[in-house]
């Protein structure tokens, strides 16, 4: 199995906060890893190093063995890593539709073109509406975001980060604030996902990881603490003390 | 050379009484005053008014002017500013620069366009001689006033309750809320002596710096300058700042006539890039 | 029997089609702007004067309502397509004036580029400074270089020949109106064209959210610099053309008064979807001329006041109160060159 992405000892500081420390994975193609961790453990960090939103204090990152570690986020898309954000990021003004038809102009390189109207390419409309009908935006494709509703603004979140068709998708807690009854919609998507898509997953809920990940990272303090498949980490009697020690705390 | 380090050091002083409140003004509410100018020109006119109008000394005008601004900024703040903390950096540059023509067209309406000049009293005119030297009278009056000024500022910060409520707020204002600060009452007292020292620095500056209605607008980047390479999280930053573009001005004008104003703007733009939150401000 | 798939692209192709059509609201505009040089030959002077801020306003537009940069000099590529366009119809460089007004809003738009660098870094108050601080720049380098300038006195004996070598400039400013007018309609389509691109699309993203849009593949930075250098040129031509229209330049052109008006203009219409820029600049040209007629030189009392107004009673509120008429305006036609009012461009995090 072929190693997608890596890390080698990556570390970010802030100040005197140290919110990675040595973090050293390695992710293989196909794979569906999830990385869980106590609240401020670093997760999200993690993703933001990945994606290049912040720049490490040490350490390297690699996509198909090529240093990555300097390149800018938007370069990063364009090499095939995409990730959604724990809370929606998405253009309050857009429509689903304007939305959907940037990411994937951008991708099919017509993001640029000042002179054509968007919409003028077949093929762009064509994925839209496709992504549209995947993710059952259909009812409100014609609204702005902002006033969609949460859960179907969780599903756009998803929705644009497959529009760039990404080799590696990183999922920040992807059903986050989603209500119960939603819950299944966003997950039945992430299992839909294609099997060569490599998926890095952050949750808090574990149902969700063990039904869907394949190997576990857990982190704790901004460095790797245990990893390993699903049974095994649950096994662990340290990631057991992490996790209920947090519970007593919280 | 001297003369022009002292005339510098004069003109950074006046620079930084008049610029001080806005920089706090701009770290405590992240509000961009882009009127502040408009205090310093009303306590500029109402020392006109009082010194040639109706004879008032003008010492005794200083205390006055600072009231009178404070009270203007007092007044604005709660009733207009307030309202507008919370909207969009371009709302706030909106509303400002509104004020600004307010109050430029409202002073040429009521006091005329031409350039006012303040009485300045006999004792304050001319030079006196300070080690083979010789040096302003008025302008040793500034340093003397402004640098007063200055260190009752700081200990002001430093040691009163206010001092630290006032720098707690500006730190972080939801955590100062959480412990029980009045963010509110701060904010106003805050603005309020802003616009004071403002007002007081326009009295001053009638007679060096000019006083008419377009002084918000011809000293703005001044001020701006004075804030953003000062920073905002001390007094010290934008007392060094004031001091230095002072000095920069001066020592500009003397030497290098036609080209100062340019170099001076030159510098700010490429301070702003090279570090976006002033020289002084503490790394976040 | 029709496949639900391909309907639902149809629909998306409608939708993103219509989005993009002129609406009959729009062609209206255009036409009664037209017939204004037929019936309303007396007020050609003014009307010029309208079109030319409303073409600097519509260069602000492009920035301001679409990307979301807020400028306080700008004024800085007006006076600069002013004094471009003076010099070369003074010393004659380039007779014909069209020709000179291009070449004009090029000059600007290299400017811009080499500054738009400044205003990619920093936070709202460090562009403010810096764009401030590019037109203080460019009126000092004016000012010094008076002997070519004219300095504060304005540049003098200027002349500008005529359109195609056939339409002279006259004193009544018919030909000044009818050539502002077809300036302002060309870079006015050219405009509308490039919104309703996927690199207008993308700049709208940039406004909205430039974390969201980078990790979209967008390249923030040189999205902002080709807008940037758009609309630098587009002020500088709005530039030339006073200087055209009026045979004269001066320094008050890349004054703060300048970039403060065109800035109030473009609020008073409306950001973000670009005939704000041209309703605004009526608005202000009549309310200058009625407010003028109230109280003589101090009409920028009433201008500062109307700001204040409209900032307390909130951007967003009367966006509201027009609604019905915008409502009204869209069951004409579903009409929008981009989108109906954008909120209020939001405070970055501090």
């Amino acid at each position: 199995m072929t190693v997608v992405l890596e890390t080698r000892g990556l570390d970010k500081h802030f100040g005197g906060i140290v919110a990675a420390n040595d973090v050293s994975l390695r992710i293989e193609r196909g794979a569906r890893h999830a990385l869980i961790g106590p609240n401020g453990a670093g997760k999200t960090t993690v993703v933001n190093l990945l994606t290049g939103v912040l720049k490490p204090t040490a350490g390297q990152i690699l996509l198909d063995g090529n240093d990555i570690t300097g390149l800018e986020p938007h370069a990063r898309v364009r090499l095939g890593i995409a990730r959604t954000f724990q809370i929606n990021q998405l253009f309050a003004d857009l429509t689903p539709i304007e939305t959907l038809g940037l990411a994937v102009s951008e991708r099919v390189g017509h993001g640029h073109d000042w002179w054509r109207i968007v919409g003028s390419k077949p093929e762009v409309t064509r994925e839209i509406s496709e992504l549209i009908e995947r993710f059952r935006l259909g009812d409100v494709m014609h609204e702005r975001t902002a006033i969609l509703p949460y859960g179907k603004q969780r599903l756009l979140e998803i929705a644009l980060a497959i529009a760039c068709r990404p080799r590696v998708l990183l999922l920040d807690e992807p059903a986050a604030g989603v209500p119960e009854d939603e819950r299944h919609e966003i997950l039945a998507t992430v299992e839909a996902l294609p099997q060569d898509v490599t998926v890095l997953l952050i949750e808090h809920d574990m149902d969700i990881i063990f039904s869907f990940a394949d190997r576990i990272s857990v982190l704790v303090n901004g460095a790797l603490f245990v990893e390993g498949e699903p049974d095994e980490v649950a096994r662990d009697p340290r990631v057991r003390a992490v996790y209920l020690g947090e519970a007593f705390d919280a | 050379m001297l003369t022009i380090l002292f005339d510098g050091v004069a003109y950074g002083m006046l620079l930084f009484v008049l610029a001080c409140g806005l920089s706090v003004t701009l770290g405590l509410m992240n509000f961009v005053n882009l009127a502040h100018g408009s205090f310093a020109m009303a306590g500029g006119y109402f020392t006109v008014v009082l010194v040639n109008r109706m004879g008032v000394p003008f010492l005794a005008c200083l205390p006055l002017a600072f009231l009178f601004s404070a009270a203007l900024g007092a007044l604005f703040e709660r009733t207009l500013y307030v309202h507008v903390y919370r909207k969009s950096h371009l709302d706030q540059v909106l509303f400002t620069v509104g004020l600004i023509f307010i109050s430029v067209a409202g002073l040429d309406y009521l006091m005329g366009s031409s350039q006012q000049f303040v009485n300045i009293p006999e004792m304050l005119q001319g030079q006196i001689n300070v080690l083979g030297v010789g040096v302003g009278r008025y302008r040793l009056m500034i340093i003397a006033i402004c640098g007063l000024l200055t260190v009752l500022l700081q200990l002001m910060l430093t040691k009163t309750r206010f001092g630290s409520r006032l720098r707690a707020a500006v730190d972080d204002q939801r955590v100062a809320r959480g412990l029980g600060i009045n963010v509110g009452a701060v904010f106003g007292l805050t603005f309020a002596f802003g616009s004071g020292l403002a007002g007081l620095g326009g009295a001053l500056g009638a007679e060096i710096l000019g006083l008419d209605p377009v002084f918000p607008l011809k000293y703005l980047i001044y001020f701006l300058i004075v804030v953003t390479v000062g920073g905002t999280s001390s007094i010290t930053g934008p007392f060094v700042a004031s001091i230095l573009l002072g000095i920069g001005d001066v020592a500009g004008k003397y030497y290098l006539p036609t080209l100062s104003a340019f170099v001076i703007y030159c510098i700010m733009i490429v301070m702003l890039l090279w570090r976006p939150q002033g020289l002084f401000a503490r790394p976040r | 029997m029709t496949d639900p798939a391909l309907s639902l692209t149809d629909a998306v192709t409608a939708f993103l089609a219509r989005r993009a059509r002129w609406s009959p609201l729009e062609i209206a505009f255009w036409l009664v702007a037209a017939s204004t040089i037929w019936l309303f030959p007396a007020k050609h002077l003014i009307l010029t004067e309208i079109c030319i801020w409303a073409l600097f306003a519509l260069s602000l537009d492009l920035i301001l309502g679409y990307a979301g940069v807020i400028s306080l000099g700008h004024a800085a590529f007006f006076g600069l397509g002013a004094y471009a366009a003076g010099l070369m119809g003074k010393h004659g460089l380039i007779a014909e004036p069209l020709l000179a007004l291009v070449a004009s809003g090029i000059i600007a738009a290299v400017i811009g580029f080499v500054t738009s660098f400044l205003v990619l870094r920093g936070s709202d108050l460090t562009r403010l400074m810096v764009t401030f601080g590019v037109a203080l720049i460019l009126r000092e380098i004016a000012n010094k270089y008076s002997d070519i300038t004219g300095g504060a006195d304005g540049l003098q004996g200027v002349e500008i020949g005529p359109v195609f070598g056939r339409f002279r400039f006259d004193l009544f400013g018919h030909t000044g109106y009818v050539y502002s007018l077809a300036v302002l309609f060309v870079l006015f389509v050219v405009a509308r064209r490039i919104v309703q691109s996927p690199f207008g699309l993308s700049l709208q993203a940039i406004r909205g959210n430039p974390l969201r849009s980078s990790a979209v593949g967008i390249a923030v930075n040189w999205r902002l610099v080709a807008i940037y250098t758009l609309s630098a040129g587009y002020a500088g031509v709005a530039g030339a053309l006073l200087a055209q229209t009026q045979a004269f330049a001066s320094l008050e052109m890349f004054s703060i008064e300048r970039s403060a008006d065109v800035l109030l203009i473009l609020i008073i219409g409306g950001t973000g979807y670009l005939y704000g820029g041209l309703i605004g600049a009526l608005i202000y040209r009549f309310l200058q001329d009625y407010l003028s007629e109230l109280t003589a030189r101090y009409w920028q009392f009433w201008i500062g006041l109307i700001l204040v107004a409209i900032v307390l009673i909130g951007r967003d509120r009367i966006g509201r109160w027009l609604a019905p008429a915008q409502k009204l305006a869209e069951t004409i036609s579903q009409w929008r060159p981009g989108r109906a009012r954008p909120a209020a461009i939001e405070k970055a995090e501090p």
